[in-house]
């Protein structure tokens, strides 16, 4: 188990990592998510003992990882796939790392063969593809066997394959009951692998919410509506909590009142609705608007010409 | 409580992590990559190769008169040291930096967990690897060299070239633990290589330039000057004696490492 408490981290007079607070529970998937510079790399770095909090504790197992005896017998980790020497063969990297901890040499095989390197394991890794090095920076964290597993954006790079694998290999990771502890910046990622969710944003806690949680704030509150007289229809719909914007010239999406409200409204002035369709928002959705405000780094909105 | 206890340590997956297996991984990895193995090795081969052309030049040429008697043969087999200094001294910020540049460093540093271990550790692999090439290159080169020029003077007495040949090789060790500790505080290899430049190679030749009682009163106390002090076969009236040199010269790799593991306990990694 990974518990924080109270994570504060500081660089300066800007604020990393703002208050933290959450356990990452064994025997599933927890995805760590949060749009890109919100906090997360800076939050594994203090939990591996890296980054000093300014504030704050992270601990695994109940203690820092640098006062466990084996570190990467009880902490597995990928920070970054690209941290390896590239003339450096897959396996002696595996192998250096693997002595620190006392951990035998068999166990590089063993692990070079989990990941599918065990052909290329004696080859330098710096031809390795951007995939081959995830698969390698995922063998380092199993090394040690650990009970704990915390990977940043391990799905990075990898085709949709990998990707597939990666969950699979996660998920039996956490059935074995293990901690797994993943983040990503993209929902879409992780909705399928993850039962868990710690949701930051600008280094704050959004949600600490399981799947489920999360799939019924994705019923949405909006309805999109068409119907032969619109303009009444709006008219008719207006009032105090109620918000009606429109989509396009055919449809407006209501906010504030239950489908069947609109629909009962529209049967009682003879208005035929031709659309009635309740938001059902996708997770990346509810990701999104639930980090909004907290979106450091806004794109340009897209300008389109007019006419 | 007292027979059960006994079998525990056979486990790998007990016990606490010892200075010796994270002596080991340094190992592994300064052998497994070219840029400090093959550098190593070269810088020992080159060494012996241009002591030997020195050498051959010098016999060769075969001066007479005053000129003669100032060319030491051990001085002109161990001509190109002062390159071979640089190389190893570069390996050292190298060793480090490196790991810095790839990232690999977090790695080291959040699977060993204490890291004034992985400075000890890294220091322990390059002395011992710098200290076997450096005595067989050194010793080789001076054999090498008298065999093949004599020079004009006396046989050299064999204790006074055994002194030289150690203190050479032992400054080339810490040379490259003061590129160790370099490379931990600057944590890049352009960064350590400038500083290990500019203090020890270049800078204290610049120095010169100062007023002269200014210089003799703390040059010899520089890691260059007092390495001089340790390499060199005859005392010289400008450098410190020989076991004053080799105190100052270790006061500075000691101080430095210890520097670099402050500051690397201290910050982020
Ligand atoms: N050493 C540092 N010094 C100053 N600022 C830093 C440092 N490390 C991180 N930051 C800042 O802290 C913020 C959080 O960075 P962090 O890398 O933790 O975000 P992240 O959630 O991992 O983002 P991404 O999805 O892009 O990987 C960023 O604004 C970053 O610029
Ligand atoms: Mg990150």
């Amino acid at each position: 188990m990974i518990e924080v408490a109270n994570l504060t981290k500081r660089y300066g007079s800007f604020t990393a990592v703002d208050d933290l607070t959450f356990a990452v529970q064994p025997g599933i998937v927890t995805g760590f998510l949060g749009p890109n510079g919100s906090g997360k790399s800076t939050t594994m770095r203090m939990i591996l003992g890296l980054d000093a909090p300014t504030a704050g504790t992270a601990t695994v197992g109940g203690r820092a990882l640098s006062r466990h005896d084996r570190p990467l017998t009880s902490l597995g980790f990928l920070l970054d796939a690209g941290a390896v020497h590239p003339t450096r063969s897959a396996f002696d990297h595996l192998r250096a790392l693997a002595v620190t901890n006392g951990i035998p040499t068999s166990r590089v095989d063993e692990v070079l063969e989990i990941v599918g390197l065990g052909e290329v394991g004696r080859r330098r890794s710096g031809g390795f593809s951007l995939g081959m090095g995830q698969r390698l920076g995922i063998a380092a964290a199993l090394l040690g066997d650990p009970e704990v597993v915390m990977l940043d954006e391990p799905v990075n790079g990898l085709d949709p394959e990998g990707i597939l694998w990666i969950r699979h290999l996660l998920q039996d990771l956490a059935r074995d009951g293990r901690t797994v502890f993943v983040s990503s910046h993209l929902m879409s990622e992780m909705e399928l692998m993850a039962e868990h969710f710690v949701i930051i944003g600008q280094g704050r806690l959004i949600e600490d919410i399981s799947v489920d949680e999360l799939r019924v704030m994705a019923a949405g509150e909006k309805t999109h509506v068409r119907a032969d007289r619109l303009d009444d229809l709006v008219g008719l719909l207006r009032a105090d909590g109620v918000d009606i914007v429109s989509d396009d010239r055919e449809t407006v999406s209501v906010s504030g009142l239950d489908p069947g409200d609109i629909g009962a409204v529209a049967r009682d002035n003879g208005i035929a609705l031709t659309a009635l369709v309740p938001e059902q928002r996708s997770l990346e959705d509810v990701f999104m608007s639930l980090t909004a405000d907290a979106v450091q780094y806004h794109g340009a909105p897209n300008k389109v010409a007019a006419g | 409580m007292t027979t059960l206890t006994a079998h525990t340590e056979s486990s790998p997956r007990t016990g606490k992590i010892r200075l010796a297996n994270v002596i080991r991984s340094e190992w592994i990895k300064f052998w497994s990559v070219r840029s400090t193995s093959i550098t190593l090795v070269a810088a020992g081969l080159a060494t012996i190769a241009l002591g030997m052309i020195f050498s051959a030049v010098a016999e060769s040429d075969d001066v007479e008169g005053p000129a003669a008697l100032l060319s030491d043969p051990v001085d002109i087999a161990l001509g190109s040291i002062g390159l071979t200094e640089m190389i190893i001294g570069v390996l050292g910020v190298i060793f480090v930096a490196g790991e810095y540049s790839t990232g690999l460093i977090r790695t080291t540093f959040a699977s060993v967990g204490r890291r004034s271990r992985v400075i000890a550790a890294k220091a322990v692999v390059i002395a011992t690897g710098v200290f076997a090439v450096g005595l067989v290159a050194v010793t080789g080169a001076v054999a090498a060299g008298q065999a093949l020029y004599a020079g004009s003077q006396a046989t050299v007495a064999v204790t006074e070239v055994w002194e030289v040949v150690l203190g050479t090789t032992l400054y080339l060790t810490g040379i490259a633990l003061i590129g160790v500790a370099l490379g931990f505080m600057l944590r890049s290899t352009a960064g350590g290589i400038g500083t290990l430049f500019g203090t020890v190679f270049i800078g204290p030749g610049l120095l010169t330039l100062l007023p002269e009682s200014v210089t003799d009163a703390f040059m010899k106390y520089l890691p260059s000057e007092a390495g001089s002090a340790m390499m060199s076969r005859v005392s010289d009236p400008e450098l410190l004696s020989r076991s004053a040199g080799y105190a100052v010269f270790a006061a500075w790799v000691i101080g430095l490492l210890i520097v670099a593991g402050v500051l690397v306990n201290r910050r982020d990694a």
